[in-house]
């Protein structure tokens, strides 16, 4: 059988590409060395938000996001869709502000919020620590169980016609086809690499980076919290520098269970828990929600966001390989993102429409360095 | 006849030996389950070594593992963490 594409990796971009491109009557073969969604879906919390950091981000993620809203109906309860929304909780008045403009740039984007005062957040979320300055409620967010929405976007990939192949793991890029661990070869007009933080085991000079996290979840159990609650100065300690940082971002569960995030730390490549991180998530949290003290933690992970120099993911042709395509680096936000990821991947190597600006994610930008790996 | 207390499971006192898990005294209580779950299926200790979280409990209203809790005469325990 001759394949258009084969896709590298299926974490929930590269289901959610498999999906895209068979649904367009693509011959796609998806191979995954291990099992679907795995590795960092699996770790990740699955919050769906519209981040507005920058322009790029800010299109990307408001895309993605209505398209998952539009696919809700559709997907399997399993996969425990839920719109909590998300509140941005602001300590000061200086955070306020920040919501304000929050609040402006979403609206550009035509994403509703509203700025919640003191007395409306206590109304809102009463286990919330007293004193806050306020918020802002983005009412559409939402809420999925990644693993769970990775596997089912992958099952309509084969009801197009994918073949996903799991336990398959790719050795090398070849030129128009891949060399597998057996060493057979698949041959493809297009290769979508989409594994994550393990692109560079494939593609020398794709500068993805691991940045590790912790979560928590909880037993079931009071304090009942409402919306996904996240501190303004989370995207400080997203897109800060590279020291390590800690950021109140907490999730209600459907079963009552409240998911703790989130820590960032680079060059730790040990999968295993670092005591002070989680530490230090632990006491962040019990900063905004005081009940949590009571509360028993159930378990506690790691995972790994694959990181790019300046933020933003690869989404495009990887300029160094021709017919190689690039769909990685999304950090913290590949759930979200996964479904614009897809659309806009699609579209360029359909030579289609695209629908937003593909430039600001351009696997191009980096080439230049890329080719200096290579020389060196 | 070793030492007994007497335990309160769900607000019904029992006696069970002394010495023992919280897990344990359930179990000779003649209960099968520690907790539910959300769909109402019953769980129990699986581990019986504190990995698995099955065997949570409610002592004197505090949720604690019933396999790593040594009973305790008096103890109120509810099976509804």
């Amino acid at each position: 059988m001759n394949l258009d594409a084969i896709i590298v990796g299926g974490g929930i971009v590269g289901c959610a590409i498999a999906e895209r491109l068979a649904r367009a009557g693509l011959a796609i073969c998806l191979l995954e060395r291990d099992v679907l969604g795995g590795v960092a879906t699996a770790a990740s919390m699955g919050h769906l938000v519209v981040l507005d950091d920058d322009a790029a981000e800010l299109s990307l993620s408001a895309y993605s996001c209505a398209r998952w809203h539009e696919l809700a109906p559709q997907l399997p309860t399993t996969a425990d869709y839920r719109r909590t929304g998300t509140l941005w909780i602001a300590r000061d008045a200086a955070e306020m502000g920040e919501a304000a403009r929050k609040r402006e740039r979403l609206a550009s984007a035509g994403v509703d919020s509203e700025l919640v005062s003191p007395a409306q957040l206590a109304l809102l979320e009463p286990a919330l620590a007293p004193g806050l300055a306020g918020g802002l409620r983005v009412v559409a967010d939402a809420v999925v169980y990644p693993p769970v929405a990775a596997a089912w976007l992958a099952q309509r990939a084969v009801a197009a016609g994918a073949q996903v192949r799991c336990g398959v793991e790719v050795r090398a890029i070849g030129d128009g086809d891949v060399l597998l661990a057996d060493g057979s070869r698949l041959r493809a007009r297009h290769v979508i690499v989409a594994n994550g933080c393990a692109v560079p085991e494939l593609l020398a000079g794709v500068p993805v980076r691991k940045r590790k996290g912790h979560l928590l979840i909880t037993t079931r159990a009071q304090p009942a919290v409402n919306h996904q609650l996240v501190e303004l100065g989370y995207m400080q300690s997203a897109h800060g520098g590279d020291g390590e940082s800690v950021a109140f971002n907490v999730q209600p569960r459907p079963t009552g269970q409240l998911l703790l995030g989130s820590t960032r730390q680079f060059d730790d490549h040990n999968c295993g828990i670092t005591p002070r991180l989680l530490t230090r998530l632990v006491a962040r949290a019990q900063e905004f929600l005081p009940a949590l003290a009571r509360m028993t933690a159930l378990r506690a992970w790691t995972g790994f966001r694959p990181t790019t120099p300046d933020h933003r993911p690869l989404i495009g042709a990887w300029p160094a390989r021709p017919g190689v395509w690039l769909a990685c680096g999304h950090e913290g936000l590949g759930v979200t993102t996964a479904l614009g990821t897809a659309d806009l991947l699609a579209a360029q190597l359909l030579d289609q429409p695209l629908p937003f600006d593909a430039r600001p994610y351009a696997p191009a930008r980096f080439a230049a360095d890329a080719e200096l790996a290579h020389a060196g | 006849m070793p030492a007994e207390v007497r335990i309160r499971v769900d607000g019904v006192e029992v006696s069970v030996p002394a010495g023992c898990s919280v897990a344990a005294a359930l179990c000779h209580a003649g209960r099968s389950a520690t907790r539910q779950a959300l769909d109402g299926a019953p769980r129990a200790a699986c581990c019986g070594m504190g990995i698995c979280f099955e065997c949570r409990v409610r002592i004197d209203g505090v949720e604690r593992l019933g396999c790593l809790t040594r009973i305790a005469d008096g103890m109120e325990i509810g099976c509804d963490a």
